[in-house]
């Protein structure tokens, strides 16, 4: 506001300046409304319209050729009581969550800190672990399959050869999630690339007066570069636990490709979750409620349990990182 | 002056009148491109078959110069529900997932077609009653039959002359005797050629819902209430202790392992074709198949052998086929029921694509018609679908949920994690019934 203004301001009555500040503030809002716009606007096509509809035919059977018939909470009734795949499908993802997520961290961490003590060959052994992260969902899963083939597969045959009797690997309900986990292992060139980021901007005099303390290697580990990196962690682990939650290429296409069995068309046959449930996840029963058996009021129902669950386990998450995570500086 | 105003007076109407002709002319011309329609026909087949198909469809199409058919294929049921929804149907379809008549027809997204049956006075006996049913859901018709399929067993002539075998199987225990005799295993009990694949899930015979041996065992899915009957109908756990008894003969792990190898179903590596199995249970398509991919395959075909109790259902066999009609939101609907009319009736289209593809004619007519290849290995199939017992897979507003309920308890029974067979079929009795319910139609 130049001077002059300021003096015109000053001269006007109390009401009036009062009205002046009001509209002063309204075309502020409106212009903070303005720039905002875009992103407004594309949530709430795309998140807020969707989360909606979805709320409401969750509460109706929807059967995506004809108009949805308002059932209460039917869906809901069916989900928790009478859907047997629905708790394979929670037990499995759950599975994942717990034993595979943990396990890419553990892995992604482990490479970037062999990494960052490499004296040699550093950008080749970068890209040769980063690689996998590159390779297609669907190309990665295929191979998998051929190399975990428990017939001819030559993970198998090389077993053999040591005297070995390989596992059933895609085959067996006992061995799908495992051999699922390791593929998902395999592809963890993303997050190591952000771990041996944050491992190699470890300040160094931490570890050199650790060292004049008398820290061994394991305890510089624990004591230094774990809380350093804390919040790197907890990135991984929230990352991980989302994608875990939308798991479903993978187990699409391995249990397609790994029960054999398809129709010319491609649909007659339901092979999802093959073998015996064992790859039943949460999203792929929420695809074979809403586009196999064309019960999209249901499907729904379990997108909105899904969202609830996400929602509650990255909150929890989050709440119980204040103990662990170390934010650098004062921001938190 | 005047012969020059003459000749002038000549020249503009001269002029006039070839100027007239060629508006005319073009005129003409434009209309009749103008009134090209275009007809976009969505088909399951691929490859080979598709190709005789649009064979057909080019018969068509030359008796019709108005039209211009685009035949498309590799189409499966979840692109033709979102092509309906979304408002951009084409202007026919087909599938060739009959059990999803209760969903097309259900719920109105393949159009009525009894107006257009009535009007141009379709005479619906030329079908035989199986088709009739799994083309309608409860009493509305929204599709016609377009080929069948029938399922039969084919035998490994040369596998057999080495066993000792004389001719293929007619009750399950003469397939079980054979199997064991045919099965050849390495040194380490491994199997290298399989009698008989009993695995709930192995290639297209042994559907997990066990619909292919319903009519074998004369077993029935529902009783006279609509109520799921699998834990009453003592049929049902004949057939499961049967194929349980030769899966733990076999051994569940050398199976398992056996069919990882086996090649793909509809490839020229198909375990039946490069003779690593001796016996399979597998649609009439299979003679075409064999044909392009393996001609010199010394094999044989038959009914499927059937329960030792009910030897006078021999002969008979499951039975299904390809779904054709009209979706909701197509945009030519005349010119479109033409085509289905023809493609559905005719006995010479039915005759042609019957030679090409090697499915069973749908018509009584087109059974007869001279124009159809003589196949004795083929004719068989046409025999099981003509068989009285023959039967098809109940249809229900479900679809394929309730398959998939029962084929989720068949695969856990078949790898020993079902303890008590009849608490399990009660069980599934129960889902089957839920997931119908669920879907508000129930079974008719």
């Amino acid at each position: 506001m130049s001077q002059g203004a300021v003096a015109q301001a000053a001269r006007l009555p109390a009401t009036a300046r009062r009205r002046a500040r009001r509209r002063a503030a309204w075309r502020r809002r409106g212009l903070v409304l303005l720039l905002m716009s875009p992103w407004l606007a594309g949530f709430s096509i795309f998140f807020g319209y969707p989360l909606v509809m979805s709320a409401y035919l969750s509460l109706t059977h929807y059967d995506l050729l004809s108009a949805p018939q308002w059932r209460g909470f039917a869906n809901y009734h069916y989900l928790f009581h009478d859907d047997p795949q629905f708790w394979p499908g929670v037990r499995n993802t759950l599975w994942f969550i717990g034993i595979a997520v943990p396990l890419q961290v553990a892995f992604a961490f482990g490479i970037a800190l062999m990494l960052a003590r490499a004296k040699r060959g550093l950008g080749f052994f970068r890209t040769v672990f980063y690689l996998p992260a590159l390779a297609p969902p669907v190309a990665a899963t295929l191979g998998f399959v051929y190399l975990l083939n428990p017939a001819n597969g030559p993970v198998n045959i090389i077993l053999g050869h040591l005297g070995i009797d390989g596992p059933l690997w895609f085959q067996s309900p006992g061995w799908a999630k495992p051999s699922l986990a390791l593929l998902q292992i395999w592809g963890v060139g993303n997050a190591m690339v952000i771990f041996l980021a944050a491992v190699l901007d470890v300040p160094q005099h931490l570890y050199e007066s650790a060292e004049l303390d008398g820290a061994g290697p394991l305890r510089r580990l624990r004591w230094v570069t774990l809380p350093t990196i804390s919040p790197v962690i907890l990135f991984s682990i929230v990352l991980g636990v989302i994608q875990g939650l939308q798991y479903f290429t993978q187990a699409y296409v391995a249990a397609n490709i790994a029960a054999g069995q398809a129709s010319q068309a491609g649909d007659t046959i339901n092979n999802l979750g093959y073998p015996q449930d064992s790859t039943l996840f949460y999203p792929v029963l929420l695809y074979q409620a809403a586009f196999v058996n064309n019960f999209m009021g249901y499907a729904c129902a379990l997108a909105m349990v899904l969202l609830v669950v996400a929602f509650a386990v990255t909150s929890i998450i989050l709440w119980n990182s204040r103990r662990w995570v170390h934010y650098t500086g004062s921001a938190r | 002056m005047r012969r020059v105003t003459g000749s002038l007076l000549a020249a503009l109407v001269l002029g006039a009148v070839l100027a007239a002709a060629i508006t005319m002319g073009s005129a003409h011309a434009g209309a009749r491109s103008a009134k090209k329609t275009t007809l976009t026909v969505w088909v399951g087949w691929s490859a080979r078959e598709l190709r005789v198909f649009k064979s057909v469809v080019a018969d068509y199409a030359k008796q019709h110069r108005d039209l211009n058919i685009k035949v498309v294929g590799s189409i499966n049921d979840t692109k033709i529900t979102n092509a309906i929804r979304s408002g951009n149907a084409p202007d026919v379809v087909s599938s060739f997932t009959s059990g999803m008549v209760g969903v097309f027809c259900g719920k109105g997204a393949w159009i009525d077609l009894k107006p257009f049956l009535s009007k141009d006075h379709v005479d619906l006996s030329q079908f035989p009653k199986t088709s009739l049913y799994y083309t309608q859901f409860k009493g509305k018709r929204c599709a016609l039959p377009l080929l069948a399929d029938s399922y039969g067993l084919y035998y490994n002539k040369t596998l057999f002359k080495k066993a000792g075998i004389s001719r293929p199987p007619r009750t399950f225990s003469e397939l079980t005797a054979d199997a064991k005799k045919l099965t050849q295993r390495d040194s380490s009990g491994k199997i290298k050629v399989i009698g008989y694949d009993p695995y709930w899930g192995f290639y297209s015979g042994n559907f997990a819902d066990m619909t292919n041996y319903a009519p074998l065992f004369g077993a029935q899915y529902y009783d006279g209430k609509g109520k799921a009957a699998l834990a009453s109908r003592f049929a049902w756990s004949k057939l499961l202790r049967w194929q349980k008894n030769l899966m733990d003969w076999y051994g569940y792990s050398n199976v398992v392992r056996f069919n990882a190898g086996a090649g793909d179903e509809f490839s020229a590596s198909n375990a039946f074709e490069v003779g690593k199995v001796a016996m399979m249970m597998d649609g009439e398509w299979r003679v075409a198949f064999i044909k392009a991919e393996h001609p010199n395959l010394n094999y044989g075909t038959a009914p499927m052998p059937v329960d030792d109790a009910h030897k006078n259902l021999y002969g008979a066999g499951s039975v299904n086929g390809t779904i054709i009609g009209l979706p909701k939101g197509g945009h030519n609907v005349d010119q479109a029921w033409e085509l289905v009319r023809w493609l559905t009736t005719n006995d010479h289209a039915l005759a042609k694509f019957s030679n090409g593809i090697r499915n069973v004619p749908s018509t009584r007519s087109s059974g007869r018609s001279k124009e159809l290849k003589p196949d004795p290995r083929f004719a068989t199939f046409v025999r099981i679908f003509n068989n009285p017992h023959s039967a098809t897979a109940p249809i229900t507003a479900a679809g394929a949920a309730p398959g998939t309920l029962i084929g989720r308890f068949t695969v856990k029974w078949q790898a020993g994690k079902v303890k008590n067979l009849h608490k399990g079929l009660v069980t599934v009795d129960k889902q089957v019934d839920k997931v119908n319910a669920q879907a508000g139609g129930g079974v008719p």
